[in-house]
């Protein structure tokens, strides 16, 4: 049947030539994200930045996080089992990426919890509870009160200092670096200034492995 | 070439359209990951099925799949229309329905200066139609 050979050959050249492409472009796109990363170094670490670890650690992670994103808090107890399993070898930099809608608010409210120096138990306590304050992808600020309240936070004290202007500073300058260095979707992760070359879990302890190891070496 | 055979590369010819666009609106959207837009996802509703239809009329050739075919094609070809009249803003923002995220009428992509993704949808349901109503012509001599 040479109608039927035609549609066959028809067939495997569309989906090798859409696989090749797909190849092909995703290579190209690793590549820019490393250019992109490297001639915006100073876009990865802000000094107000909020940092778990020692200040030397040989394998710095900054992570672009959004409290009311379920992926987020999906990875974040993970990413504290692999800086658990390294003691003093990971510093965990956290920077905002509040793309649902009201999380800048929690944000804000995480930001103000600095100043009673309670941020990551109530980072912790929002992630763990997100399901109850960000229903459908959008964050409800009026639901994290009993969560922080319940996280050992002043919340009289909160409210105030939420509101300071340096606040809303931190968050442009995070969602403008976001921007700078193409982050578009949370969690997202750089070790040492890589990026990370395909989405997962996998990969992100594959790329701390490597850090791990060359800064053995 | 006899009839038969003419009508059957014709609608060949629209499957290869079909799959062709299927799998570019798949690279679109699943490799450079571009989000589509509410009126894209009309679109792929009409084309995307095309890809598997078409082929159940070639073997055995059928000739009432250039039916069911135009079903799928003519309204894909409105929705092409509409999305390039918004594109071009000859339709004004206020009725456009697209609501949820991606605007419509935002160009993502420019090859050549003009080719955009809403005029190579219009381009493939144009030749669609094309093909298949040629193949239904040549069917009825």
């Amino acid at each position: 049947m040479k109608q039927k050979t035609l549609f066959i050959i028809a067939v495997v050249c569309l989906l090798l030539g859409f696989i090749v492409a797909a190849l092909l472009y995703n290579v190209e796109k690793e590549q820019q994200a490393v250019q992109v990363v490297t001639a915006n170094a100073a876009a990865l670490v802000r000094m107000h930045s909020p940092a778990l670890g020692r200040a030397d650690a040989p394998v710095v992670i900054v992570e672009f996080l959004d409290p009311a994103c379920e992926t987020c808090a999906a990875f974040y107890p993970l990413v504290k089992q692999i800086i658990a399993a390294n003691p003093d070898r990971i510093r965990l930099v956290l920077r905002y990426a509040p793309f649902h809608k009201g999380s800048d608010q929690v944000v804000a409210a995480l930001e103000a919890s600095r100043k009673q120096g309670k941020f990551w138990p109530a980072l912790e306590a929002l992630l763990a509870t997100q399901a109850d304050w960000a229903p459908n992808h959008a964050a409800l600020v009026e639901r994290i009160w009993p969560q922080l309240e319940r996280a050992g936070l002043d919340l009289k004290q909160l409210r105030s200092d939420m509101n300071a202007p340096g606040i809303a500073g931190v968050i442009e300058q995070d969602l403008l670096d976001a921007q700078t260095l193409k982050v578009s979707k949370t969690p997202d992760f750089f070790v040492n200034g890589q990026p990370l070359p395909r989405f997962g879990i996998e990969p992100l302890k594959q790329l701390i492995d490597d850090a791990l190891a060359a800064s053995r070496r | 070439m006899n009839g038969e055979a003419r009508t059957w590369t014709l609608v060949f010819g629209a499957w290869l359209v079909a799959a062709g666009s299927t799998l570019g609106a798949l690279f679109f959207g699943e490799v450079m990951q571009l989000p589509p837009c509410v009126l894209c996802w009309y679109q792929r509703i009409f084309m995307f099925p095309l890809t598997l239809i078409l082929p159940l009329g070639l073997f055995p050739l059928d000739r009432k799949v250039i039916r069911y075919g135009l079903a799928l094609a003519v309204p894909g070809w409105g929705f092409a229309a509409f999305h390039q009249l918004l594109v071009a803003g000859v339709i004004p923002e206020s009725i456009k329905p697209c609501t949820r995220g991606v605007p419509c009428s935002e160009t993502v992509i420019e090859w050549f200066g003009f080719l955009t993704i809403p005029l190579l949808s219009l381009l493939a349901f144009s030749t669609l139609i094309a093909l298949l109503v040629a193949a239904h012509l040549r069917s009825r001599t």
